[in-house]
């Protein structure tokens, strides 16, 4: 005889556990890169063919300096939640997954740091036009 | 059981000879895109990281951004973040209950396909004449 409910077995096993606010950050992050991702493209498509100095003053400007690290910060956050929940937990599972998860959020946040890091030193060593 | 439709009756899914429809397509193409992106982020912030570094390490950077190589993964890079875009759109839409009929499906998918590539096409053209 089972002395516990069936709602109570079937608790807790859902493919993510936390499916709910993985799908609102996934689409509440995708709203905000539809609006950046133009934006984004203008901004380093401005930049790209510069000599170095230019385009340390074009990234220490606002408008390609804020955009470009929105779209870092949102886009990685946005891929680390998306590969997490949306592949990996698909497709690799126990140990490997776990590994493989620790792996992206450091992958990302990894990226995330080293764009805000080269950003901020274009913002701080760009004299004030 | 008496077999009287033998022929006319759909077949179960086999993976080995199923033909993936155009929606099944553009939905994993969605994924693949997605991380295929890491290719086109990881070049551009090793550009930006190298150009606060050194002129050295900014000439080879930008070296690799500017070739044929670097070109490549840029192009590619940007159709695949204007797929991702318009699939993550139809996906908002899929969320709110619309489009999910096959039909619909189908047409949405080639929507996906075409504008993707007018709009990489459009990004190239206002960056050379930009």
């Amino acid at each position: 005889m089972r002395y516990i409910t069936p709602r109570k077995a079937a608790q807790g096993l859902g493919s993510a556990r936390a499916g709910t606010a993985h799908h609102q950050s996934i689409t509440m992050s995708s709203y905000a890169l539809i609006i950046l991702t133009p934006l984004f493209l203008i901004a380093v498509g401005g930049a790209i063919g510069l000599p170095q100095d230019q385009v340390m003053a074009h990234f220490g400007r606002p408008f390609p300096g804020i955009i470009t690290a929105m779209f870092v910060i949102v886009g990685m956050l946005h891929f680390i939640k998306g590969s997490q929940g949306g592949a990996i937990a698909d497709y690799v599972h126990g140990k490997t997954q776990q590994l493989t998860m620790v792996a992206i959020a450091i992958f990302g946040w990894g990226v995330i740091a080293a764009a805000i890091f080269a950003l901020a030193k274009m913002a701080f060593t760009t004299p004030a036009i | 059981m008496a077999d009287v439709n033998r022929g006319n009756r759909p077949l179960s899914p086999h993976l080995q000879v199923y033909r993936l429809p155009l929606p099944a397509i553009t939905s994993i193409l969605t994924r693949i895109t997605g991380h295929a992106l890491v290719a086109g982020i990881l070049l551009l912030v090793w550009w930006l990281v190298a150009a606060v570094s050194s002129p050295d390490a900014f000439a080879t950077a930008d070296w690799v951004l500017r070739s044929w190589l670097g070109f490549l993964i840029m192009t590619a890079s940007t159709w695949a973040l204007w797929f991702h875009a318009l699939s993550g759109v139809r996906h908002l839409f899929y969320d709110n209950g619309m489009g999910l009929e096959i039909e619909d499906a189908k047409r949405a998918s080639w929507g996906i396909i075409i504008g993707s590539v007018a709009l990489t096409v459009l990004s190239l053209i206002i960056f050379f004449i930009g």
